[in-house]
């Protein structure tokens, strides 16, 4: 590799083309295995468990015709690779087969619900972000004093406190008592049936419509939900901080930076936390994918029609479509998550970038 | 004239659970524009005293002198944004170590301008001509590349030279160079002395050289100062280190081998208590 030769030009230097194009084959061969990992690990599940997919769909009172011509239907009749291969093919084309419980394609009904969580899990990681970051700074830089203590406490709550308890509290005040935000459910009555969704994402819908006042209802549902899961985060993120400048403030660097002159906010926020940032960028995006499974209490309590409440109704239902659709999509999201932080990170640290 | 620096009675005092550790024990000694070299070994006091003359102690620490003063400043009494204002732009330190000593995830470039701007209003492509001219005063050759590069794709030696030149560009009067080479190879560590050499003659500045290497400092240095658990235990012109009274000195100086001399084992310190008294 050219690596050498291309840093003696002027400037900044680039790696050829062909560093690129090997890191991009990797990269891909990461996705495909772990993909294909994951896959594997479902299929086994839904095999072993001992729930009959025939038996849902048909139900338990159909002759034995019946159940063997599901059986053949499915490809339940086939060698256990066929099938695993078949199961591969209906995953990568989307095809997770159709709900019991809606009737529905699973993938129709995943593109319904994902939406909401997502919408959720991102306003929720968006506060968590804003909020614990500064926080867990401040935490660092006054370590051992009362503001340490008090940001302690905070992130303590947030942790172990109950958030389906939170969260009914939160409704009880905010909602019932001091009527400052909107009740349980995506979007009020009022808009229910006039507000037409585009992307699936209410918040956005409402600005590309220019529906003010749907947005106003619907930042009214979400806020309280999100701030929630928001707190909930927040707890850990702020945490990570904490220990990530405390670390990054005793290196030798922040002691040439004062040496330097500089100020201490510049010390801090420029140099110590451009450090800090990049482990902590893995911590967001890590809570971020949790967020994203769905928080089946959260989503319960604010009757929000979300992926966590879909996939546990699907399994109490023993609805194993759905089940397994939801936990690939879910899957899949994960993967590609953390494959998004592994790239922040290579941008945040130059020391990943040439190899 | 009035000394650039002059210290009397310094103290760098660690309170912990256990008791109060005392790294620096009521320590004097004047600084005029010339070099002097403190030397001595680990836990001796000699960083802290460095660092207390920054104003870089750790949070924790307790100074204490009955006078410390720079250029007629009395730094015990000067508020922290004097003091800030002082460092980096009159008073500059040379850490140990360019690997961590600076920041990984800036370039190099703009941790020399991010200095210099710290106490200069100038402009950014002015910043640029003048840190590219320092990195060229510290015999760094291919300038323009290496103002872009990271500090991990640097060499040890290019780090330092990249320190010196971060430390410097605003011109400070007094340089504290705290192990300076030590973390180099010694072929790397003769050409950063040469270079440090030539900008403290050019400049004029005053230096205390921080070291562990008696004879490095006595090459180096126009006048070294002993210290031993927290206090100066001997101070003498470089010249006349082979005069060393101190037991301690001497024994510093008795077990450097000499090439051509058969002595079988080396003797070693041998460290006695009341020399801490």
């Amino acid at each position: 590799m050219s690596v050498s030769e291309t840093r003696t030009g002027a400037g900044r230097r680039r790696a050829p083309a062909s560093v690129y194009a090997s890191a991009a084959l990797r990269f891909l061969g990461v996705v495909v295995v772990t993909y294909l990992g994951l896959l594997a690990v479902t299929f086994f599940i839904g095999r072993v468990i001992p729930i009959d997919p025939v038996l849902a769909i048909v139900g338990d009172r159909a002759p034995a015709s019946v159940i063997a011509q599901a059986r053949k239907e499915y490809g339940l009749d086939l060698p256990l690779y066929e099938q695993f291969v078949l199961y591969v093919k209906n995953a990568l084309t989307g095809n997770f087969g159709r709900s019991v419980l809606s009737t529905n394609p699973v993938m129709a009904d995943i593109a319904r619900v994902f939406p909401a969580t997502i919408e959720l899990a991102t306003l929720g990681t968006i506060i968590g972000a804003a909020v614990g970051v500064p926080l867990g700074v401040l935490a660092a830089v006054k370590r051992g004093s009362l503001v340490d203590q008090i940001v302690r406490v905070i992130g303590l709550v947030g942790y172990s406190v109950p958030i389906f308890w939170l969260g009914l509290i939160a409704l009880l005040v905010f909602y019932a008592r001091l009527g400052w935000t909107e009740g349980p459910g995506r979007i009020g009555i009022a808009y229910e049936f006039t507000f037409t969704p585009i992307t699936g994402f209410y918040l956005l819908d409402a600005v590309l419509q220019r529906d003010w006042g749907a947005f106003r209802d619907i930042f009214g549902h979400i806020i309280l939900p999100a701030a929630l899961l928001g707190y909930f985060s927040l707890a850990y993120i702020s945490r990570m901080t904490r220990s990530f400048m405390l670390a990054e403030l005793s290196q030798e660097y922040i002691v040439a930076a004062r040496a330097k002159g500089l100020s201490e906010s510049r010390i801090i926020w420029l140099h110590a936390l451009r450090n800090a940032a990049v482990p902590l960028v893995t911590v967001i995006a890590l809570s971020y994918a949790g967020l994203l499974e769905g928080s089946v209490l959260t989503e319960t309590v604010f009757a929000w029609p979300g992926l966590g409440l879909y996939i546990t109704n699907s399994l109490q239902n023993a609805d194993m479509n759905a089940v397994l659709g939801g936990t690939i999509v879910i899957g899949s999201v994960f993967i590609g998550i953390n494959l998004l932080s592994d790239a922040l990170y290579r941008m945040l640290d130059p020391r990943t970038r040439t190899r | 004239m009035k000394p650039l620096l002059d210290v009397k009675r310094l103290g760098v005092r660690f309170p912990t659970r256990t008791g109060t550790i005392e790294a620096v024990r009521g320590i004097s000694f004047t600084l005029g524009r010339e070099r002097l070299g403190i030397v001595g070994e680990s836990g001796s006091g000699k960083s802290q005293t460095g660092r207390a003359i920054m104003g870089l102690t750790p949070a924790n620490a307790e100074v204490s002198a009955d006078r410390l003063e720079f250029d007629g400043i009395d730094l015990m009494k000067a508020p922290p944004r004097l003091r800030r204002d002082l460092r980096g732009k009159r008073i500059a330190m040379i850490l140990q170590d360019p690997k961590y000593s600076l920041n990984p995830v800036m370039t190099i470039g703009r941790q020399i301008v991010e200095a210099l701007r710290a106490h200069e209003a100038v402009g950014k492509a002015q910043a640029r001509e003048r840190a590219l001219a320092m990195l060229e005063a510290v015999q760094i050759r291919d300038v323009n590349r290496v103002y872009d590069l990271y500090p991990h794709e640097v060499s040890g030696g290019m780090g330092q030279r990249a320190m010196i030149a971060m430390m410097l560009i605003a011109g400070p009067q007094l340089l504290i160079a705290d192990e300076p080479t030590s973390a180099l190879d010694v072929t790397v560590q003769l050409d950063i002395l040469r270079i440090l050499d030539r900008l403290v003659g050019e400049s004029g500045m005053g230096l205390i050289f921080i070291s562990h290497d008696l004879r490095l400092v006595s090459s180096f240095c126009d006048r070294v100062i002993v210290m031993y658990a927290g206090k100066i235990v001997e101070e003498l012109p470089a010249a006349e280190l082979a005069r060393a009274r101190h037991p301690y000195t001497r024994g510093l100086l008795d077990c450097m081998p000499r090439i051509g001399e058969q002595r079988h084992p080396l003797p070693v310190l041998d460290r006695k208590p009341e020399w801490a008294l």
